[in-house]
């Protein structure tokens, strides 16, 4: 390669940096089946765990009997309460400050409760043991539903908490009630409503849902007897946080715990949290001094670990009669299950749920939200979605459909009129929030022209007209959705975890040849972290992208980091390349002007090398530095070529965009039928468009699993109704839609490459699109709000309730 | 507990094993053979993750009895690429295509195309979403998976095959 006669485009281009639809380094491996995930690694006498579980969702533990688990040929142990209580873990810390049984300590509290652990030489043998457990339960009175878990008569949940009158977040006023959290100026909502001219309110829920990840939760836990160290392998989205907190439980010293994190399939924030199953496998190593492998089942992953939503939402909007919006108030009762486990931030306990006005220019809003205990299983984790954003943008983008409707305003034209102008940023919400940048109108105009919005809406008016006539029993509903979400948590000053800021890290080693490692605290679950971190590092160092490797997941090698959810990858440790990037740049500048001769001030930046002003003939190129920095430094400087940057944003982030969906309903068998999507994401600065729209597919793609049919259903009894894949809806590529993807561009002022996250986006608009387009499809008919999943039997029953099948 | 003789041939290998009767195929595949490309997904036969190609046919090997695989010839996605190693067009085009996210499908769903299209060389797009329903992405919203797919086509009956992943 002779550099000298490539063009400064030509150099950049070979770098396959930013903007490079660089194909990933991950799939290598991945389409031959050499991935490595927890359940593949085999240690030598690796031992198996399996959980007994508890048939009833509330019921008292009368006896255990493990004696003929014990005579199961393979089993070694079994752990119950009592045992863990010898080691002081029959409960653990959970992430939203409360505590949770690790195994049933003389009561459950949800079906498939964790009750004993068994332990066994092989998977068979342990799931022998786990159904001769012999437990006696006594069932108590049981409660699914959070509106009546504050009921004076309504069954204690936690009877450890009976008599508190303080929580992890403040006073709770009921045996059952876990929080309540408020922003936003409640006396002057209240206010912005007495004086309204028109106004709506509607009850609006967001059903429990789960991530579903394709592999489920795992881990291989390897106690060292000799040197007392733990190595935990495992599903983990955060796996420092997972050495921190194992290290405040066990009391094994931090630097003696090695937690690696390898492939994982999927994460969509099942795998942020700490599990039961994990603290038993530990316990099970360091009692038996073998490895134990646990690996849940899937109809364990969908009943046990980490549900999302269950939001249970009242909306309140004020506006002028020709369409200004004055106040947005909500009341929500957010349902915890069992136990508080929620993946939020600590100070919390709601999330970012306060992003609720949206992209709107609210002069006054109020939020409240009440967290309630019921006999459901415990998590509340951010399902591809920053924490509870896509609750809030459901509810804020059917709330302004529902007004526009009263207003007998098209819901596009309503929100034009109130998105928050480009000259507005930044910008600040009447809930506390600085939006950092957008371009909110042009967004939406290029959406409307794009998919030919006052055509869509002709060819309806023709289509209900024809419904009215009888010429058709077939409804087309238009959706239109204007999202802003709020990502890359987080400034320190507001984020923590347990205590420990939102920042996160990266560490960056130029070899001498000039290839280099980048190590970081997050760890991907499929964004392709390999491939997009080492494309920041090839624009801002000017090495190839192919030269790079990416390594994250091991506590031990990794810089110190909270992990990746709440599309907090690129908005933190992004930026972290970047700037520990500039660092090593700007050594290699000292370097240069010491080879070159000249003084620092005298170079210029010229892609991939640093030149003389004014004389581009002398230049040394980045991998010339790389090696110079291992031989010929100035006199007084250290050796080397590396840095460790950890990054604390300024701000989050807040991505946006504007979907447009339509939707063609047969209302005689509620099927539907998308009949397009067109979604346009500005996510800042573009790292790999290829990468992005895949995110944008995928995200939309879980968004049309819930809007249209996951439901994590209860009944009365506290059974999970929906716990195997034959219940619970997971689209195959046959139901699913195609996409059509667009973008602007609007970069983050206070990010170092203006680049601001995309991966929850989809999900975060996507919901309320479709929920929009298949209520808009019976507008006309009176209906104005259809509640989710909008199965065909809930669509049917739609219909049916407005008389349309009689 | 008693064990069982079974002969089969997986991936061009014959191997003979002793299996417990109540082992399932996909546990024998990946404990006793150390092929981890299967994955376990649902335990219910809904996802594909554990797909592998069995006497010509895709089969969900968590479901399936390793007895039952006696005399068979399996392929998994370890035994996808040419014996030197070139890959498989459809290995290729789910790189090209960025036909995959996390990867834990994607053995599956590869094995899974490479019989479709021994089925059906030239399916159209309906005829490969339909042909994949079995396996279930939770990643990529299968848009690229079908572009993938129609790149291995493309390839494989010796015709350009222009379009981009998106």
């Amino acid at each position: 390669m002779n550099d000298m006669v490539l063009s400064p485009e030509q150099r950049a281009e070979k770098l396959e940096g930013i903007g490079c639809k660089r194909k990933r380094v991950e799939d290598v491996r991945f389409v031959q089946g050499k991935g490595n995930y927890v359940d593949d690694l085999k240690l030598p006498g690796m031992l198996y765990g399996d959980l007994v579980r508890s048939p009833y969702a509330h019921a008292r533990i009368k006896k255990i009997d493990t004696s003929k688990a014990l005579a199961v040929p393979g089993v070694l142990a079994v752990l119950t309460a009592e045992t863990l209580k010898t080691v002081n873990l029959a409960w653990m810390p959970t992430l939203a400050g409360d505590v949770q049984m690790v195994l049933a300590d003389g009561k459950v509290l949800f079906q498939n409760q964790e009750v004993a652990f068994v332990v066994a030489t092989d998977r068979y043998a342990a799931a022998d043991g786990a159904e001769a457990v012999d437990v006696d339960y006594e069932a108590l009175p049981v409660n699914v539903d959070p509106l009546k878990a504050m009921a004076p008569d309504a069954p204690v949940i936690r009877e450890d908490l009976k008599d508190k009158t303080d929580g992890a977040h403040g006073k709770r006023k009921h045996y059952n009630h876990i929080f309540n959290w408020q922003a936003g100026d409640e006396a002057a909502t209240a206010a912005a409503f007495r004086k309204a001219e028109v106004t709506i309110k509607q009850f609006i829920a967001y059903p429990r849902v789960h991530p579903c990840p394709l592999e489920t939760c795992q881990c291989v836990a390897s106690f060292d007897k000799i040197k007392g160290e733990l190595t935990l392998w495992g599903t983990f989205q955060a796996p420092h946080v997972i050495r921190t907190v194992g290290s405040l439980i066990s009391k094994i010293p931090e630097h003696k715990i090695h937690v690696i994190s390898p492939d994982i399939g999927g994460g969509f924030g099942n795998k942020v949290g700490a599990y039961p199953g994990y603290i038993c496998a530990i316990v099970a190593s360091i009692v038996t001094g073998q490895p134990v492998k646990w690996v849940e089942d899937r109809i364990e992953n969908l009943t046990t670990t980490a549900f999302a939503r269950d939001f249970h939402m009242t909306a309140e909007i004020a506006a002028t009669k020709d369409g200004k919006l004055t106040a947005l108030r909500i009341y929500t009762i957010a349902d915890h299950g069992a136990f508080d486990a929620c993946a939020n931030a600590t100070k919390w306990p709601a999330g970012l749920f306060s992003i609720a006005t949206g992209s709107y220019d609210f002069p006054v809003a109020h939020v409240s939200v009440d967290g309630v205990y019921t006999n459901k299983a415990p998590g509340g984790v951010a399902y591809r979605c920053s924490f509870r954003i896509t609750e809030a943008a459901y509810c804020i983008e059917r709330a302004m459909d529902i007004m526009a409707q009263k207003l007998g305003m098209d819901p596009a034209e309503f929100r034009m009129k109130n998105l928050i102008r480009r000259e507005q940023f930044p910008y600040a919400s009447a809930l506390g929030w600085q939006y950092d940048s957008g371009d909110y109108q042009t967004a939406l105009k290029k959406a409307m022209d794009s998919v030919g919005y006052a055509k869509l809406r002709a060819e309806q008016k023709t289509k209900q007209e024809a419904f009215k006539r009888g010429e058709t029993r077939e409804l087309m509903g238009v959706g239109v959705a204007f999202f802003t979400e709020i990502v890359g948590a987080g400034p320190s000053r507001a984020c923590d975890i347990l205590g420990i800021a939102m920042f996160d890290s990266a560490e960056i080693r130029i070899h001498p040849t000039g290839s280099g490692i980048c190590r970081l605290g997050t760890k991907s679950t499929g964004q392709g972290h390999e491939t997009t971190y080492a494309q920041i590092i090839a624009t801002e160092l000017g090495l190839a992208a192919d030269n790079i490797a990416v390594e994250e997941g091991n506590t031990d090698t990794a810089p110190y980091g909270l992990g990746t959810y709440g599309s907090r990858s690129t908005p933190v440790s992004g930026a972290a390349t970047a700037m520990a990037c500039r660092k090593i740049k700007a050594k290699a500048q000292m370097i240069a002007a010491f080879m070159l001769e000249v003084h620092d001030d005298d170079l210029e930046w010229d892609v991939d090398r640093f030149r003389v002003k004014g004389n581009p003939e002398r230049f040394k190129t980045m991998t010339e530095l790389a090696w110079a920095a291992y031989n010929k430094v100035p006199p007084g400087m250290e050796p080397g070529l590396e840095a460790v940057n950890y990054y604390d944003p300024p701000n989050m982030t807040f991505p946006f965009g504007a979907y447009i969906s339509v939707v063609d309903v047969d209302v005689d068998t509620g099927e539907t039928k998308i009949r397009r999507f067109y979604a346009l994401d500005d996510c800042g600065t573009r790292i790999n468009p290829m990468i992005i729209e895949g995110q944008i597919h995928g995200g939309l793609t879980e968004a049309f699993a819930i809007a249209m049919g996951q439901e994590m259903h209860y009944d009365d009894d506290g059974n999970v109704t929906t716990a195997s894949l034959l219940d619970y809806f997971l689209p195959t590529a046959v139901e699913t839609p195609k996409w059509e993807t667009d973008w602007t561009t609007t970069p983050s002022p206070h990010h170092p490459i203006g680049a601001k996250g995309v991966g929850e986006s989809p999900n975060v608009g996507g919901v309320p699109c479709f929920a929009n387009a298949v209520n808009d499809a019976f507008k006309f008919l009176g209906s104005t709000h259809i509640p989710m999943p909008h199965d065909h039997w809930r669509t049917w029953e739609a219909a049916d309730k407005l008389g349309l099948h009689t | 507990m008693a064990t069982v003789q079974i002969s089969l041939q997986v991936n061009g290998k014959a191997v003979v094993a002793a299996v417990e009767p109540r082992a399932l195929l996909i546990h024998f595949l990946r404990e006793e053979l150390s092929l981890t490309g299967p994955h376990i997904g649902c335990d219910t036969s809904h996802c594909g993750a554990c797909t592998v190609d069995l006497n010509g046919k895709s089969v969900k090997s968590c479901t399936m009895f390793a007895v039952q695989a006696d005399g068979a010839k399996v392929i998994t996605i370890e035994g996808i690429a040419a014996p030197d190693g070139t890959l498989h067009a459809l290995q290729e085009g789910f790189r090209q295509m960025h036909g995959l996210q996390c990867g834990y499908c994607t053995p599956g769903m590869i094995t899974r195309a490479y019989r479709l299209l021994q089925e059906n060389p030239k399916p159209t797009e309906a005829e490969i979403r339909a042909g994949i329903a079995g396996n279930l992405c939770r990643c990529t919203g299968y848009q690229n998976i079908v572009k993938a797919i129609q790149y291995a086509a493309a390839k494989i009956a010796g015709v350009p095959f222009q379009e981009a992943a998106e």
